[in-house]
């Protein structure tokens, strides 16, 4: 993957102080000027794969070629995601603030001539108000981000993720120079624990708790002590912790120095999932700028304190987000979970006291030493302090990243800010938490999005998933899809959960082919007891979740399955046929075209008819009518 | 003698000879050949002080590692989540049938490694397919069509 940005020097000044850090941060500010036009293009995985590299090389080409005033020479700049990425590729034009979406390299000879040359918006770009038409200009009017509260992500989409000045201008290590100059590593860890501040890698445990039991166990048997970041995102279907990697990683890393100096820490490492090459990248960039700056490595701004870390890339296994597998893969072995009778704050990466926190956790730690417990704490719920980061996928029209204070209802998270499903119905289920977490029905909508109120409902925060499904998906299909992952995934160390999961997924198997029975239902919630009880890490012990909240919450859909052999969304091959309904089809035969069993037979158009004996329910034909003729029974 | 092995001293160079490097040098043999063949396996375990038996142990632990070559072009079908729902697992079988090979496998003829993988971070675009490194979104059983005669005209 080709970065957008030209490589950029690293000024090689060391930093000696707070001061030093602020002479440096007005220099670059002095230097900007904020009237220069500027082009912000999306470099996030969603747009590069929308094709933003060929819209960045148009910029950096045509701006060269064309015939441009150096006073409004714009500067060009590839950021992190910008949020909205169903609608991408995105560009942000400064400083009017303008906001395209969709923007192809053949709309960059416009955007160049009309917006910078002549300072007026290219109307098909801008974003529609979906109700009203009306075209929105900047960011800021678009309910998507007003609706919104954007703490974390605030710089994501702004900055060049690739310099260390860029954040250094947004006031980035601001933190890690105040509580070096003035605050003690006890003082960093009571700050901490004062916020309120929750881990947000799914359990939800108090974060200032868990780096006071790191210290009492240093107390008791000494050093060393290590600080660590998962950033294994194994959940399928989320990538919030990618977005904060590869937009912002500086706040990652200052966030994980500030928690070594409290911790008394001199090595940290960063375990990253093997898929995210570019967040990779991007960290050791940031690790590079900052030891460059003296703000990493020896003698951080001349404290006396002294801390490095390194990445380790994941290698595909889910499990090794599970803490104490992701140590066994730092040591170079096989990451399965380890009995957890001494706790991994006493007992972690080679026997030593080690403190795990999740990518958006460690994001945190810097808005909290600069802004202080009593900010913090003001946003969210009083249990579930500061914002947190969803990633909204599935059947929804505004698809990307979200972030809203805790307990934020499910319905403002979906419907407004989501801008509801395509269908205009209301949404039938949402899946928070991935494999661990549950389906909440639309009859729930308003549940709180915070620890305690998802766990109540049977769901789990989890890593900040939120899958939306519509009337077209099927809760069965759902649950078998959750299990067979976590069957694959699962280590095969204890027997509750290697075989639990596959007697369920096959319970499953057999429900969406018509062969259930309806004490099998009894017989899932059994083996779901006995995984929950009998298994060794959390894989196994919420692996049921996704299976048990569908047959709480969606109990109809489960006896259509038994008693009708029907599936009322369409979906398990099974139990479905395909048709083609005369009065819509058109004759046009595109799907008779791409039919695999040549089993769509029809003159020209005229209506085809679907022959049910050779059907093999691949769905092609209805993925490809343009003319919605094609009917699942 | 494979060719991995002539140059595979350049890898290890980078690491010290310890058996937490284990991981290191498997991923950069690969993302060198693709896969790790078996001298190469002998050679990291000699170099790590790691059991034979015990690396690969690991190697087979990781679903990334392959200790098998792959074929010319890899096609990874995302079936996370969101790909999932929009319909991953019709792209997986549409290859099946075009290819004539199961996910997991490569064609005889070495041109074509079908894989599937677990969420990529373009969700808003599922379903998604990777073919080599790039990235075909909102695929259908029509651009599949396109993509494979995009790659043989190549
Ligand atoms: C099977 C399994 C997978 C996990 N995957 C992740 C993950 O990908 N990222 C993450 O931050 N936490 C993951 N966790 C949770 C971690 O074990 C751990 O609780 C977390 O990283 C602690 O950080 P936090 O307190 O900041 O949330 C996983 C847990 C289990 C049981
Ligand atoms: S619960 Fe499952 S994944 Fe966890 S240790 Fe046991 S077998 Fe392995
Ligand atoms: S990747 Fe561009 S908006 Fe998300
Ligand atoms: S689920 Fe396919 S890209 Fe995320």
């Amino acid at each position: 993957m080709s970065n957008g940005n030209t490589a950029i020097s690293i000024d090689s000044i060391r930093l000696n102080s707070l001061e030093d850090l602020n002479t440096l941060r007005q220099n670059i500010i002095d230097k900007h000027d904020p009237n220069k036009p500027e082009v912000l293009i999306c470099h996030g995985t969603g747009c590069i794969a929308n094709g933003s590299v060929e819209v960045i090389d148009a910029f950096k080409k045509i701006c060269a070629d064309a015939d441009i005033d150096a006073k409004i020479m714009p500067g060009i700049k590839a950021t992190g995601c910008q949020g909205l990425c169903s609608k991408g590729p995105l560009v942000l034009i400064k400083p009017q603030g303008l906001f395209y979406q969709k923007v192809k390299a053949s709309d960059v000879e416009d955007i160049i001539q009309k917006t910078i040359i002549k300072n007026e918006p290219v109307e098909r770009l801008l974003y529609k108000d979906p109700k009203t038409g009306k075209p929105i200009k900047t960011e800021e009017e678009i309910p998507y981000y007003s609706l919104q509260k954007r703490v974390i992500l605030k710089n994501i989409g702004k900055i060049d993720p690739t310099s260390i000045h860029d954040k250094i201008a947004v006031g980035g290590y601001q933190a890690l120079a105040k509580a070096l100059k003035t605050m003690t590593p006890e003082e960093v860890v009571t700050e901490v624990a004062n916020s309120g501040l929750r881990g947000r890698g799914g359990a939800g445990f108090p974060t200032g708790r868990k780096w006071q039991g790191a210290l009492k166990a240093v107390e008791k048997k000494g050093g060393p002590v290590y600080v660590v970041v998962n950033g294994d995102e194994g959940d399928p279907g989320a990538f919030m912790d990618c977005a904060i990697m590869e937009g912002d990683p500086h706040a990652v890393l200052e966030g994980l120095i500030l928690g070594a100096y409290a911790l008394g820490a001199n090595k940290g490492y960063l375990y990253i999932r093997a898929e995210y090459p570019l967040a990779v990248k991007h960290l050791e960039m940031a690790m590079e700028q900052a030891r460059a700056h003296g703000l990493l490595g020896d003698n951080i701004l001349n404290s006396g304190f002294s801390f490095d870390a390194q990445i380790n890339r994941g290698a595909g296994a889910f499990v090794c987000g599970e803490s104490t597998a992701l140590f066994t893969s730092i040591e170079g072995k096989a990451g399965t979970p380890r009995p957890k009778y001494v706790r991994s704050v006493e007992e972690g990466l080679w026997g030593n006291p080690t403190v795990l926190n999740n990518v958006e956790t460690w994001a945190n730690i810097p808005l909290i030493i600069k802004k202080g417990a009593d900010w913090y704490s003001s946003i969210g719920t009083p249990k579930s302090t500061g914002t947190k980061v969803f990633c909204l996928v599935g059947k929804v029209n505004n698809v990307g990243l979200v972030e809203v204070p805790m307990g934020t209802p499910i319905t403002k998270i979906v419907d407004e800010i989501g801008g509801g499903i395509p269908s205009g119905k209301p949404f039938k289920a949402v899946q928070t938490g991935g494999p661990s977490g549950g389906c909440i029905p639309n009859k729930l909508k308003d549940t709180p999005m915070d620890f305690d109120s998802l766990t109540d409902a049977g769901a789990m925060m989890g890593s900040g998933a939120m899958i939306v499904m519509d009337e077209h998906d099927c809760v069965v299909d759902i649950g078998r899809y959750f299990l067979r992952f976590l069957e694959e995934e699962s280590c095969g160390k204890c027997i509750p959960c290697r075989l639990g999961l596959t007697k369920m997924r096959e319970i499953l198997d057999n429900f969406s082919a018509g062969k259930g029975k309806i004490e099998d239902i009894e017989t899932l919630q059994s083996l779901a007891k006995a995984i929950q009880d009998g298994a060794l890490c959390a894989l196994g012990t919420s692996a049921p979740n996704p299976c048990l909240t569908t047959i709480k919450f969606f109990k109809d859909e489960y006896l259509a399955h038994i008693n009708d052999q029907k599936c009322p969304a369409g979906v398990c091959k099974e139990l479905i046929t395909y048709s083609i309904d005369p009065d819509a089809c058109t004759g046009c035969r595109s799907c008779a075209r791409l039919c695999p069993e040549n089993c769509i037979t029809g003159k020209k158009k005229e209506p085809h008819v679907i022959n049910a004996d050779k059907c093999i329910r691949c769905g092609i034909c209805l993925e490809t009518c343009k003319f919605d003729a094609v009917q699942v029974n | 003698m494979d060719h991995q092995v002539e140059a595979i001293d350049e890898i290890l160079e980078h690491y010290p000879e310890e058996p937490e490097f284990l991981i290191f040098l498997l991923q950069d043999i690969q993302s060198a050949y693709g896969f790790i063949s078996k001298e190469s396996m002998q050679m990291v375990s000699d170099y790590t002080g790691v059991p034979i038996t015990q690396a690969y142990s690991v190697a087979t632990f990781y679903q990334s590692f392959r200790l098998e070559p792959i074929g010319e072009h890899e096609l990874r079908v995302c079936l996370g989540t969101a790909c999932h729902l929009k319909g991953g697992q019709r792209i997986v079988e549409e290859l099946e049938r075009k290819l004539n090979i199961k996910a997991g496998e490569t064609t005889e003829d070495m041109m074509y490694t079908l894989d599937t993988v677990n969420c990529v971070g373009a969700c808003a675009l599922a379903p998604v397919l990777l073919a080599d490194e790039k990235y075909e979104t909102n695929i259908t059983a029509s651009k599949i069509k396109k993509i494979l005669k995009k790659i043989e005209s190549k």
